[in-house]
């Protein structure tokens, strides 16, 4: 008997080993042929502090962590016995197991390290009363014991797999494989005696009463587990980025890593430099010298690199820029995921300024517009930005291996080699017109390097003449502006004719109610919208991913067939919805919003919830952490 | 066939050639010392045997941030304090290219001044000359992070109440490896000062000192400088870290008395620069990356090979 999905929470204190240990198992459950989806909480600490990851696993796609969950692993906090520690945040070693009580369903499994978790905490809250209630089923187990008679006590998280693997009755051969990839000698040696004392000792001394096990599934081509963050560093790798410049700030930091592990290898250069504006002006400096480059940050930092985008836009200096939101305002929240920074990166930067935004809504959009972002900026000569989220960044994801077998992309678009150069305008005194506005198609006059022969210009974040001088000519300044921001309506027409798939839709084409998102919720809202036509309901969802340009006909359309739409994102002032209204000044009256901004991401059910008490009129707010805010009127 | 056949040519090059043949005319006040700093390229370039297109100069803003506007090579007219993190990621995209930054003492001592001592720290293959007049010309005089202190301005009525920031023992501490300071007022020095600079492998700092006509009248740039090689009263070894440092203290310690010494301070020959660093751990390519761009038969890896470790 295998279950519908299984979605299993490890819990522990920061440093636990909780990530290297679930990313393991979300491996092992991902080749036993299921699709799983994995969800991240951590607090900004470095060693304690309640944190979990969430894998959720079903022999169909996955594309939100799901509403709850139905394992919990509670391996208690080790960092929490440090007395320094305790007298900040109190004594945490209990909060694994009690602090995720609330989401776990209705007949879930319980383990939790007695070695670590003692009996008198637990009778503090009232466990065995909660558990009769709800039909849990616990298993305590002395994993730090176990682990500590074979190796050492650090290994806990390896007898909780075991332990796992035994009440779903799993195969150990996927983890096995697994270890001996990751470990070897003694300490694979110790991790495996382990792994089959904890499996064994369930298998033996327990009786199951409990239906949960683990789902069975297959896939037919091969899959790999990534994240967002590793799909974004992959499209710039094929992109042909060679060049990135960046100062660590979660979550930025993980695009940043990979590349950096990744260029030493691949003949590309890396920096980490003093700070971002340096970095955005690296970026800017390297791809001026010819070399594809990009930068990145999170909202803090990306603040600081407003000056070098707006200085790549008036040079004309293809960049690319990962903006990666957490919530905000100001430090805010560093490891909670937030949809808050579009409109501070749509319009960053002074003066008439325009950029290309994508927000991708799944690792393989993150791919995608990663090396679209790439293409735009090098054939444009305009920054490009990626603009995603904690969320997105750190969740791993299944995906067809076959999806990333495409060539690479390392052409400079609109850039000259010698012999083009010498055909080119060059004025009286041989310097060559790169900024020409005569004869620019799609507002793009194509570019030199310095260093090349016949291609000497001057760049400049001043309004400049077309060999780059310095320019106030009234005349000079009109044809320059018109023609860079002319770059927007090409890119506009070119999005919409070969990469419509930006935008995508959903559920029941002629339903008259419509859920739009945009960026790292698409996921749940794809899930609650099946989720409300398998319910009767006729619901139809869109996920836009292109910011600027804003894909206006399709929004459009979209609307138009609607009666009534609910904007769904993760902040409080409702800022897609009121781009939407500014780009195309109407709807106002159709759009409802839903909103999240409590530091975690929707969970379709949500999603349910609040479409159900919109439609209905009902005059409440949902009960979840999550804000209806009424349609504004035009 | 190299994609950029601008460098490394051989063959006569005339100083006219760093001359924009039409506009733009200098926009700076007659008597600026800016020009000294301009003829003092022109003049150096062609005798260390760079042609125009093989030099990317990198300004700042204010007065100082034309200057490659009147001299005529690729150039990156760049923002307030920015000139050194693009210039160097230009040299780090591109080995091959002649790399010089310039910027005035607000740019590249007051707003740029985090990009200053990372950029001597790392020791970039570049060379950065600085035009400090101790104070902001083209926004109208106001008091500079080299004003010297008491100094009165728009901005600070009553006299600055700062010590002027020491420009070279700064850069000796933040680690650059060559590091002198000429003047506007003596063309020879100069033009021999930056010849040096250029071809130093490693970060070149010149704090050159220029005068200001119109809003820094009572500056003392215009005394008399004794060049430090020359006198026989300073007699120290330019590659003794300590000795350097403390003639930078005394020469610091006089500028606004109106002693004025100029000269090499501290060169440092034997310290690889970052790139040569970067190289030797593995982290910089063989070639300018921008080659590999026209390269058609470079073979350029996918992420496609790196997921195995995903699987």
């Amino acid at each position: 008997m295998s279950s519908d999905e299984l979605i299993w929470r490890i819990a522990g204190g920061s440093g636990d080993g909780i990530d290297s240990t679930s990313q393991n198992f979300a491996k092992a459950l991902m080749r036993s042929g299921l699709d799983v989806f994995t969800h991240r909480h951590y607090p900004s600490r470095i060693r304690g502090g309640h944190t979990y990851v969430e894998i959720r696993a079903a022999d169909h796609e996955v594309q939100s962590r799901g509403d709850g969950y139905n394992f919990l692993l509670a391996l208690g906090d080790s960092f929490a016995r440090n007395p320094q520690e305790e007298a900040y945040y109190g004594n945490e070693e209990i909060k694994p197991l009690s602090e995720n009580l609330d989401d776990l369903r209705e007949g879930g499994i319980i383990v939790y390290d007695e070695g670590l978790i003692g009996e008198e905490d637990v009778a503090d809250i009232d466990l065995e009363a909660r558990a009769e209630e709800n039909n849990w089923h616990v298993f305590p187990m002395d994993l730090r014991g176990l682990a500590r008679e074979h190796g050492r006590e650090v290994m806990r998280n390896t007898a909780g797999v075991g332990v796992t693997a035994a009440l779903l009755e799993m195969d150990l051969d996927h983890i096995e494989d697994l270890m001996s990839d990751a470990m070897g000698g003694d300490v694979l040696e110790s991790n495996l005696e382990i792994l089959h004392e904890a499996y064994d000792t369930v298998a033996e001394e327990y009786d199951f009463d409990h239906d949960l096990r683990a789902p069975e599934g297959s896939h037919e081509t091969e899959q790999a587990l990534l994240s967002g963050s590793n799909a974004i560093a992959y499209g710039a790798i094929d992109a042909g980025c060679r060049f990135i410049a960046g100062y660590p700030m979660t979550p930025w930091t993980d695009v940043f890593t990979i590349l950096s592990q990744n260029f030493p290898d691949m003949g590309g250069v890396s920096e980490q430099v003093e700070d971002e504006i340096a970095a955005a002006a690296l970026a800017v400096g390297a791809s001026h010298a010819g070399a594809k480059a990009m930068s990145g940050s999170s909202g803090g930092g990306f603040a600081l690199m407003s000056e070098p985008l707006g200085l790549a836009e008036m040079t004309e200096t293809p960049i690319v820029l990962v903006e990666s939101m957490r919530a905000g305002p100001s430090t805010g929240m560093p490891t909670k995921p937030e949809q808050g920074d579009l409109e501070f990166v749509l319009y960053t930067s002074q003066g008439d300024s325009s950029r290309v935004v994508f927000a991708p809504g799944n690792i393989e959009e993150a791919y995608d517009q990663t090396r679209l972002a790439f293409k735009i900026a090098w054939d444009y000569q305009i920054p490009t930005i990626i603009i995603y989220d904690q969320k997105l960044s750190g969740e791993n994801t299944n995906v067809d291996v076959e999806f990333f077998d495409r060539e690479p992309e390392p052409d400079l678009g609109s850039t000259m080699t010698e012999e083009e150069l010498r055909e080119a305008a060059h004025d009286a005194s041989g310097k060559f017109k790169r900024f020409n506005y005569d004869d620019a198609e799609k507002g793009v006059s194509p570019r030199s390097l310095p260093g090349q022969q016949g291609g000497r210009f001057l760049a400049t974040g001043n309004e400049h003449s077309p060999v780059g001088h310095i320019s106030e000519d009234p005349d000079n300044r009109v044809f320059q502006m018109d023609r860079r921001l002319e770059k927007l309506d090409h890119i506009r027409e070119e999005l919409t004719e070969e990469h419509a798939s930006n935008q995508t839709t959903f559920g029941d084409e002629t339903a008259e109610y419509g859920i739009i998102t945009w960026g790292s919720s698409q996921g749940a809202v794809a899930e609650a919208v099946e989720r409300l036509n398998g319910n009767g309901y006729a619901v139809k969802g869109l996920s836009v991913s292109d910011m600027m340009p804003f894909p206006e006909a399709e929004v459009t359309d979209f609307l138009e067939s609607v009666d009534e739409a609910m904007v769904v994102e993760m902040n409080a002032t409702a800022q897609f919805r009121g781009l939407i209204q500014k780009e195309l000044g109407r709807f106002g009256d159709k759009m409802t919003s839903l909103l999240k901004y409590n530091g975690n991401p929707f969970e379709p059910a949500e999603i349910v919830e609040g479409y159900e008490v919109n439609l209905e009129g009902e005059d409440r707010q949902p009960s979840a952490q999550v804000r209806i805010e009424p349609a504004a009127g035009d | 066939m190299s994609a950029f056949n601008a460098i490394g040519e051989e063959r006569e090059i005339d100083r006219d050639e760093f001359t924009p043949g039409i506009e733009p005319q200098p926009t700076w006040c007659p008597g600026c010392g800016d020009f000294g700093v301009l003829k003092a390229l022109k003049q150096a370039l062609p005798e260390v045997g760079k042609t125009p297109e093989e030099v990317l100069t990198v300004t700042g803003i204010g007065c100082s941030g034309k200057l490659n506007s009147y001299l005529d090579t690729y150039g990156f007219h760049t923002i307030h304090g920015r000139s050194l993190p693009v210039a160097r990621a230009a040299k780090l995209a591109n080995t091959d290219l002649e790399v010089i930054a310039a910027g005035g003492d607000g740019d590249g001592y007051g707003i740029g001044g985090n990009h200053f001592i990372h950029s001597a720290r790392e020791n970039h293959d570049m060379t950065y000359i600085v035009f400090n007049n101790e104070i902001f010309g083209l926004t109208k005089g106001q008091t500079s992070p080299t004003s010297p202190k008491g100094h009165k301005s728009k901005t600070q009525p009553s006299g600055s109440a700062k010590t002027p920031l020491r420009p070279l023992s700064l850069s000796l501490n933040a680690g650059a490896s060559y590091i002198a300071r000429t003047a506007a007022v003596n063309p020879n020095q100069a033009k021999e000062i930056i010849k040096e600079a250029i071809e130093h492998d490693g970060f070149a700092h010149i704090d050159f000192l220029t005068q200001c006509p119109t809003w820094n009248k009572d500056a003392r740039q215009y005394v008399p400088y004794i060049d430090v090689q020359e006198s026989d009263d300073y007699d120290f070894d330019v590659t003794d870290r300590r000795e350097a440092a403390e003639m930078m203290h005394e020469t610091e310690d006089v500028l606004n008395e109106g002693t004025v010494l100029t000269g090499r301070y501290y060169v440092d020959d034997d310290r690889p620069s970052y790139q040569q660093e970067k190289a030797a751990v593995g982290e910089m390519p063989d070639e300018p990356l921008a080659e590999r761009y026209f390269d058609d038969d470079a073979e350029w890896e996918r992420s496609y090979d790196l997921l195995e470790r995903h699987t």
